[in-house]
C-alpha cells in the first residue's frame, strides 16, 4: 500500500518506529499531487521545497531523540484563508492575489512548533463564501469521487486533498458547515470546535462570530490529534476560551471501542424530510441503528426555531462580512486596478474599481446584503432580529441537551451535486448548508463522519454529531465508535471505494 | 463664498445659541488601543504598526486595560455612570488612513455616561458665574492615521499630486467625551465652550491619563452649534466644526459660527447641515463634506471582542485615585494663595490656574506667579496667538527668574530681558542672564560713582531734592540707570542718591 494512504497516526507510528522518515513521507505526497492534482485542483499554491525542508527538520530533531509533538513530520495542507507568513494567501480571491503575509496565524504557528511540514495551500470558495468551491476566483475543485462534481464548499480544497490522498490531514474553517458539509461529500472526516475553542488569529474573517477553524482528516482518530495541535487559548484573539478541553484523543480512542452503553443520542426532528436525498437518510438510519447496538439510547428531539436558522444566518453573516471585506481597498495590500482613462483618479475611484474588479459576484451578493441589513432604519428588523433569533437557537440547544447527550443529523441533505447545477441559484446552493448552520449560530461543536453511500449515486453521505459548547470529546467518542462499527462492515475505510485517479486527466 | 456676518449682539438679539462639544482625548497609554504597538509621538513614519493596526486579513484585536482603565477615570471624575456591561462597536466608512474602514469605537453602550462638569466664566460684576454642562457620555475609540499630501501648494488633498499615510497613530487610543446640548449660554457662549475644554484639558492632566498637548493635537474639540429664533425653546439645524485645536479658537470657533448661522437664517436661508474646517489663521470655517443625520456608519457589536465588564469593586478602587474635584481644589487654592475673588477668576478664566500653581511649586511667590502668568506671559501669548502653556517657557523657569527678582539679581526691565531670551530658546534664566550679561550691578562703587557723576550733571534737580522735593529723585534715578544700561536696582540708587543730598 502507497505511504499516501496511510492515516496521520500511522504515520505518526512509522516515523516513531523508525520505519520511514518525514522527508520520504513528504515526498511521496508532493509527487501524489504532481501525480493527481491536475484534475482535482484541491491546492492554489504548493511549497514543495518548503514543506521538504519543514520534514528534513523533523527527521534531525528525531535522529536527535526529540520530536515537537505526536505528529511531528506529519504533513498538512492549509486552507487557503489562514495566513502564512512567506506563503501566499489569497482566500480564493483575485482581490488578495499575490499577497504574502508577513505573519502566521496562531494555529500555522502552532503546526510549524509541533513540526507538521506545510504542503501548501487548499482552495476554498471565495473568502469562504460557498458550498461548492465553484466561487473560488482560481477555477472549482473537483470531487475526487467524481471529477464531474463539486467538493463541497467552501472548504472543497482542503477535503478533497484528504480524500485524494494529497495530504494525510488539513486545516479548514467552518462559518456554517465548510468543514463538515465538504466532509460528508467527499468521504472525510471534520470538526467544527467549540467557538472560542481553537484561534481565530490570522484566519482571514468570513463571519467573526460563526468562524471556526477545525480539523479535515480522513479518520476520527486523526481529528482529534489534530485538534490537540491547534486547539487551546490564544491571548491575541479574545474570543478565545481560557479553559483545558478533555482530551480529545484519549475520547477518540474510547469510542473506538465501539461501546456507547448510556450515553442519549437525539434525532433533530426538524432535520429530515422533503427535500432529503433518500439515499442519504438511508444511510443516516442504519447509522442511528449501529449506535443503538452499541448501547445507546435514542430520543427524538425537536428544535423549533431550527427552521429560521438559513434566515438567521444569512443576515448575520453577510453584515459581519460587508464590514470585514470594507478592508480590501487596494491602499495597503492586494490587488490595485486603475480606473480606465483616468489617469488622476482618486483614491476612491482606484477602491471602487479594484473592489468592482476583485471581487467575485458571490462576495459582491453578500456585501450588499449586509449593507442592506445594517443600514440605519433597516437594522432592528435585519440584524437586531436575527441575534435575537439566534438566541433561541441556543435555547433550542440547551433544550435538546437536556433530553441528549449529542444530537444527530445527516451532515448534508444531498450527496455531491454536478460542478455548475446550482451556481445560478444561490438559494439553492444556501440549502446545503441547512444542517450545519445551528450549531455555529450556537457555537456548539459539530462533526461529519462518513456514513456510506447513496443508493441513488454511489457518491458519500455524511453523519453528523453535535455536542454541547466545550463538550468536542463527545463528539470524538461517538464519531470513533459509529466509524469502527461501519469499518467493520464495510471491511475497511469507505475511501478505499473511491476512484484511484491514476490516471485522472490533468 | 463670502459669508455676510451678523455682528455678535445683533445675534444674541434675535437668537439663541446651543452647543455641543465633542472632545478627543488621545490616551498616553504605552501601548495602542488593540495591540501592542508603542504610541510614542514623532516616531519616524510606519514604524510602529503591527497587523492589527495596520488591518492586515486575520489580525484581531484585544483590548488594552489601562485604556479602559483611563476610561473609566476620566468618566469618575466627570461624574458619569460607569457601565457595568458594554461592548465595542464598529463604525464603518471608507478613508484611506483608516486601516480597516471601520473604526472600533463605542455606540450606544458607552463605558460612561450621564455626567457634568461645573465650569466657570468671567461676569461683568467680577465674580466668576458657574455653568453646569452635562455629559452625555465618554467613550474608546481608536484613532485613525495620518494622512500627508504631497505635491500641492496647501498641503491639503485638492491640488497634492500624491498622498502618503502614516499608521503610527492608526489604534491610537482615544477618549471621545460628548457633551449634551449646551443651551441656555446666550451671550456667554464662547466662553463658556472655552471654559469647558480649558477645565477638561485641566483635569486630564490631573488625570494624568494624556500629554494634553493642544498643539500637537492630544486633545482636538469638535464644535457643534446652532441657533434659534429667540425663546423658542427649540434646537436649530447644526454645524460641525472639526478639529478646533486651541482654546481661544475653540471661543472664536463657536463666536464666528454664531455670526455666521444667523448672516445665513437672516437672509432667510438655511444651515446646511455639515462639517466645517477651522482655520486658524484667519478665524474662519469652511465647509467640509456635507453631512446629514442620514449619513449611515452601519454600527453593530464589534464581533471579535468580548464585552467590557469592569467590576463595581474595580470602579471604586478607581475612584480613590481620582483628582481633588476642581472647584473644590480652587477653594483651596485660593485660601492658600491669598488671591481675591478678581484675581482667582482672571487666573481661571486665562487657562493659567496650572501653570500658576506648578510656578509656586516651582518656588515663586503666589502674587508673583500671577503677575507673570497673567501679565507679561499673557501679552506675549496673545502677540503670538498661542495659550500661556505653548509658549515654550516653564513654570520653573517664571519662578527661577521671580527668583532672581526676589534676590535682587534682576529687576523688571532686566527681567523681561531674560523672558525674551527664553522665548528665543536661549537656554535656561541663568544661562541667559550670563551670556547677555543682563545682572544688576552690585557694585557700590560703580554705583556711587554714577550717582556722583547724576547729581553734577543736574544741579538744579539736586538742590529741589536737598529742599526736599524727594519726588524729583526720579530724574536722578533715570540718568543712573541709564549710565548703568539698565544694570542697576532702581530701589539702592534712590537710598544713595537721598544719602548723598541729605
Amino acid at each position: 500500500m502507497s505511504i499516501t494512504r496511510r492515516t496521520a497516526a500511522e504515520i505518526a507510528d512509522a516515523l516513531a518506529a523508525g520505519e520511514t522518515t518525514s522527508v520520504e513521507i513528504t515526498r511521496a505526497h508532493i509527487d501524489r499531487i504532481a501525480q493527481v492534482d491536475g484534475a482535482v485542483h484541491a491546492f492554489l499554491h504548493v511549497d514543495a521545497a518548503g514543506a521538504l525542508e519543514q520534514a528534513a527538520a523533523s527527521d534531525a530533531r528525531r535522529a536527535e531523540g526529540r520530536t515537537l509533538s505526536p505528529l511531528d513530520g506529519v504533513p498538512i495542507a492549509v486552507k487557503d484563508v489562514l495566513a502564512t507568513e512567506g506563503l501566499p494567501t489569497t482566500c480564493g480571491s483575485k482581490i488578495l492575489e499575490g499577497w504574502v503575509p508577513p505573519y502566521d496565524a496562531t494555529v500555522v504557528r502552532r503546526l510549524r512548533e509541533a513540526g507538521l511540514p506545510i504542503l501548501g495551500k487548499t482552495n476554498m470558495d471565495e473568502f469562504a463564501m460557498g458550498s461548492s468551491t465553484e466561487h473560488s476566483a482560481y477555477g472549482p475543485t473537483h470531487n475526487p469521487w467524481d471529477l464531474d462534481r463539486i467538493p463541497g464548499g467552501s472548504g472543497g480544497g482542503s477535503a478533497a486533498a484528504v480524500a485524494a490522498f494529497e495530504a494525510p490531514l488539513a486545516l479548514g474553517t467552518d462559518t456554517g458547515g465548510s468543514i463538515r458539509q465538504p466532509g460528508a461529500v467527499t468521504g472525510t472526516v471534520g470538526h467544527k470546535p467549540t467557538y472560542g475553542g481553537v484561534s481565530r488569529y490570522g484566519l482571514v474573517a468570513l463571519a467573526n462570530s460563526l468562524d471556526q477553524v477545525g480539523p479535515v482528516t480522513r479518520t476520527v482518530l486523526d481529528s482529534a490529534l489534530l485538534h490537540e495541535v491547534i486547539g487551546g487559548h490564544d491571548p491575541l484573539d479574545s474570543t478565545s476560551v481560557d479553559q483545558p478541553l478533555p482530551s480529545l484523543v484519549e475520547a477518540a480512542r474510547r469510542g473506538a471501542s465501539g461501546d456507547l452503553t448510556g450515553l442519549r443520542v437525539g434525532v433533530i426532528t426538524e432535520l429530515s424530510g422533503d427535500g432529503w436525498q433518500p439515499g442519504v437518510m438511508a444511510r443516516f438510519q442504519e447509522s442511528v441503528d449501529l449506535l443503538v447496538k452499541a448501547g445507546a439510547e435514542v430520543v427524538e428531539v425537536s428544535c423549533p426555531t431550527f427552521v429560521h436558522a438559513l434566515a438567521t444566518y444569512y443576515l448575520i453573516l453577510p453584515a459581519e462580512a460587508s464590514s470585514n471585506l470594507a478592508k480590501f481597498d487596494a491602499m495597503r495590500y492586494g490587488l490595485r486596478v486603475w480606473p480606465e482613462g483616468r489617469p488622476d483618479a482618486s483614491a476612491e475611484e482606484v477602491m471602487r474599481a479594484t473592489r468592482d474588479a476583485g471581487f467575485g459576484d458571490e462576495v459582491k451578493r453578500r456585501i450588499i446584503l449586509g449593507t442592506y441589513a445594517l443600514s440605519s432604519g433597516y437594522y432592528d428588523a435585519y440584524y437586531g432580529q436575527a441575534q435575537k433569533v439566534r438566541t433561541l437557537i441556543s435555547r433550542d440547544f440547551d433544550a435538546a441537551f437536556a433530553k441528549a447527550d449529542v444530537l444527530v443529523s445527516p451532515t448534508a441533505p444531498t450527496t455531491a451535486f454536478r460542478l455548475g447545477e446550482k451556481l445560478d441559484d444561490p438559494i439553492a446552493m444556501y440549502l446545503n448548508d441547512l444542517a450545519t448552520i445551528p450549531a455555529n449560530l450556537a457555537g456548539v461543536p459539530g462533526i461529519s463522519v462518513p456514513s456510506g453511500l447513496a443508493d441513488e449515486d454511489g457518491l458519500p453521505a455524511g453523519f453528523q454529531i453535535l455536542a454541547p459548547a466545550l463538550a468536542d470529546d463527545r463528539c470524538y467518542r461517538v464519531g470513533a465508535a459509529l466509524e469502527a462499527l461501519l469499518h467493520d462492515q464495510w471491511g475497511g475505510s469507505l475511501l478505499d471505494k473511491a476512484p484511484a485517479l491514476e490516471g485522472a486527466r490533468p | 463664498m463670502t459669508e455676510t456676518l451678523v455682528a455678535f449682539d445683533d445675534v444674541l438679539a434675535s437668537y439663541d445659541p446651543a452647543m455641543g462639544l465633542e472632545v478627543h482625548v488621545e490616551l498616553n497609554t504605552r501601548s495602542k488601543m488593540f495591540c501592542g504597538c508603542p504610541t510614542e509621538f514623532g516616531a519616524e513614519p510606519n514604524t510602529q504598526v503591527c497587523p492589527t493596526c495596520l488591518g492586515l486579513p486575520g489580525a484581531m484585536p484585544v483590548v488594552n486595560g489601562k485604556a479602559v482603565e483611563a476610561a473609566i477615570r476620566i468618566g469618575l471624575a466627570l461624574n458619569c455612570e460607569i457601565a457595568e456591561w458594554c461592548r465595542f462597536a464598529r463604525k464603518n466608512y471608507f478613508y484611506p488612513d483608516m486601516p480597516k474602514n471601520f473604526q472600533t469605537s463605542q455606540y450606544d453602550e458607552p463605558i460612561a455616561f450621564e455626567g457634568y462638569m461645573d465650569v466657570t466664566v468671567p461676569t461683568e460684576e467680577g465674580d466668576g458665574e458657574t455653568f453646569r454642562v452635562e455629559i452625555e457620555r465618554a467613550h474608546m475609540e481608536e484613532d485613525t492615521g495620518k494622512s500627508l499630501h504631497v505635491g500641492g501648494a496647501t498641503g491639503r488633498i485638492h491640488g497634492a499630486d500624491h498622498s502618503l499615510v502614516d499608521y503610527n497613530r492608526a489604534g491610537i487610543p482615544l477618549i471621545e467625551i460628548v457633551t449634551k446640548p449646551i443651551v441656555g449660554a446666550g451671550e456667554k457662549a464662547p466662553l463658556v465652550a472655552r471654559a469647558y475644554v480649558a477645565q477638561l484639558r485641566d483635569l486630564i492632566i490631573a488625570l494624568g491619563v494624556s500629554d494634553a498637548r493642544m498643539d500637537q493635537g492630544s486633545i482636538r474639540a469638535d464644535v457643534n452649534l446652532s441657533l434659534s429664533p429667540k425663546g423658542s425653546g427649540t434646537l436649530g439645524t447644526r454645524t460641525e466644526t472639526k478639529n478646533v485645536n486651541s482654546l481661544r479658537s475653540v471661543e472664536r470657533a463657536v463666536r464666528y459660527e454664531m455670526s455666521r448661522h444667523a448672516g445665513v437664517l437672516d437672509a432667510g436661508r438655511s444651515i446646511l447641515q455639515e462639517t466645517r474646517h477651522w482655520h486658524e489663521d484667519t478665524g474662519v470655517t469652511t465647509s467640509g463634506r456635507e453631512k446629514s443625520d442620514a449619513e449611515d456608519y452601519r454600527y453593530f457589536p464589534e464581533p471579535d471582542l468580548v464585552p467590557v465588564a469592569p467590576t463595581r469593586a474595580w470602579v471604586e478602587e478607581l475612584r480613590t485615585t481620582l483628582p481633588e474635584n476642581p472647584t473644590q481644589k480652587r477653594a483651596r487654592l485660593q485660601a492658600e494663595w491669598g488671591f481675591s475673588d478678581l484675581e482667582m477668576r482672571d487666573t481661571v478664566g486665562a487657562g493659567a490656574l496650572l501653570i500658576v500653581e506648578e510656578t509656586i511649586s516651582a518656588g515663586a511667590s503666589p502674587q508673583a506667579a500671577r503677575k507673570w502668568w497673567l501679565g507679561e506671559m499673557a501679552r506675549r501669548a496673545n502677540e503670538a496667538g498661542v495659550e500661556v502653556g505653548e509658549l515654550g517657557v516653564t513654570p520653573v523657569d517664571v519662578a527661577r527668574v521671580q527668583v532672581l527678582v526676589d534676590e535682587g539679581k534682576l529687576n523688571d526691565k532686566l527681567a523681561r530681558q531674560v523672558l525674551d531670551g527664553l522665548l528665543a530658546g536661549e537656554g535656561s534664566p541663568d544661562e541667559i542672564v550670563a551670556a547677555r550679561g543682563l545682572a544688576i550691578v552690585s557694585d557700590e562703587g560703580a554705583l556711587s560713582a554714577a550717582v556722583d557723576n547724576a547729581i553734577a550733571a543736574n544741579p538744579d534737580v539736586a538742590d529741589k531734592i536737598r529742599d526736599g522735593k524727594v519726588a524729583a529723585a526720579g530724574a536722578l534715578i533715570g540718568a543712573v540707570m541709564k549710565e548703568m544700561r539698565g544694570q542697576a536696582d532702581a530701589a539702592r540708587v534712590r537710598e544713595l542718591i537721598l544719602e548723598k543730598l541729605n
